[in-house]
């Protein structure tokens, strides 16, 4: 059976709305409602989706969005999810941000943002030392280093790195390949 | 205003389109562009925005884009800031979604993911380096970056409640 656009736009907003700590707590969310609840989409499928999200740029709550609503409903379906997923963080955060800033000058508001500061460094920092954990082997710390160092030390700008970084990959694998193929032949 | 409607607009198509690895290892890129090229916002501007970014439902890129187009230009600003930030992606999205065999398969996107994941781990130092200096004023915000730290990797505490510790840490040392 096919779902609903409106049906398919009230789920998005719902997890949209309701999910705290960013676009990967919202993975489950989306398997809950998809694979298990309404049965939409199948297990593995959904498996092979999140991989795919995650090797593409972008937010990947989005990307997970646009391509659930595309593979159930074609482009009206991409479009309603994109937007469910995306409007409850866009009218929250425009609500705050209209009033921040007339607090900003309150001494309490202030000092809370010292604090809070802090905390939003040790986020990024653990976020930081999460990544690493995965890739600790010599070439991989290797890599990251040469990333930090030519955007810290060096200030050459991201955009630059990433290319960089992403020709490196490409370069390492295919040199990979053909060593196995020698290896193969020998 | 029209040019910085557009240059803002273009800045975040650019983001969105090599913003590989989601959120977090997004903020360099967006701490380059707005912070130091631009100077849309300033860097404790930048830290309150992530703040309030990460305390409010919705990932946190799409959060943070909608903040900063806001303080720029209102709901315009906003507007144009996130679906810049989408553009690109949603397109890669829609066509690799009928696809996606192929894709899995390509040896392309198999190869820059080599040199992508590490990447996102430098990207993401480089940008607590950067932020830092304006976070640690003093040896009371150095203390509590250790605590903070051992409450959220030791003790698994979530994050919105370290937000919240920090907050109120905040309101008593510096009152």
């Amino acid at each position: 059976m096919q779902i609903s656009l409106p049906k398919l736009f009230l789920s998005f907003l719902k997890i949209g709305a309701f999910t705290f700590g960013g676009g990967y707590a919202m993975i489950p969310l989306f398997e809950r409602e998809f694979v298990h609840r309404y049965k939409y989409i199948k297990e593995e499928e959904f498996e092979d989706i999140l991989v795919i999200c995650q090797s593409l740029p972008g937010v990947i709550a989005v990307n997970f969005a646009v391509y659930i609503g595309t593979t159930l409903r074609g482009k009206k379906g991409a479009l309603v999810s994109g937007l469910g997923v995306t409007l409850p963080s866009f009218v929250i955060i425009m609500t705050i941000a209209a009033f921040l800033y007339q607090l900003v000058d309150h001494e309490a508001v202030v000092a809370v943002f010292k604090g809070v500061r802090v905390a939003v460094v040790v986020l990024i920092f653990s976020a930081g030392v999460k990544f690493l954990k995965q890739n600790l082997h010599f070439r991989g710390v290797f890599l990251a280093f040469l990333t930090f160092t030519l955007i810290a030390v060096f200030y050459v700008h991201p955009f630059f790195v990433i290319g960089l970084l992403a020709v490196l990959g490409y370069l390492i694998y295919i040199v990979g390949e053909v060593n196995t193929h020698a290896d193969d032949n020998a | 205003m029209l040019m910085t409607m557009l240059s803002m607009f273009i800045t975040f198509i650019g983001i969105g389109a090599v913003a590989f690895g989601g959120g977090y290892a997004m903020l360099p890129l967006f701490e380059r562009m707005i912070v130091d090229t631009h100077g849309w916002l300033t860097n404790t501007e930048f830290l309150d925005m992530l703040a309030i970014a990460q305390v409010t439902p919705g990932p946190i890129s799409i959060n943070s884009a909608t903040f900063i187009g806001f303080q720029i230009n209102g709901i315009i600003g906003a507007t144009l800031a996130t679906t810049g930030l989408v553009f690109v992606p949603v397109i890669l999205v829609s066509l690799i979604s009928h696809n996606a065999e192929r894709f899995k398969k390509s040896r392309l996107a198999q190869g820059i993911f080599i040199g992508l994941r590490p990447a996102f781990v430098g990207l993401i130092f480089a940008s607590v380096y950067s932020v830092a200096g304006d976070a640690y004023v003093d040896i009371y915000s150095v203390i509590l970056f250790g605590v903070l730290l051992v409450l959220l990797r030791g003790f698994k505490v979530h994050p919105i409640i370290v937000i919240v510790i920090a907050a109120i840490a905040g309101y008593v040392i510096y009152i």
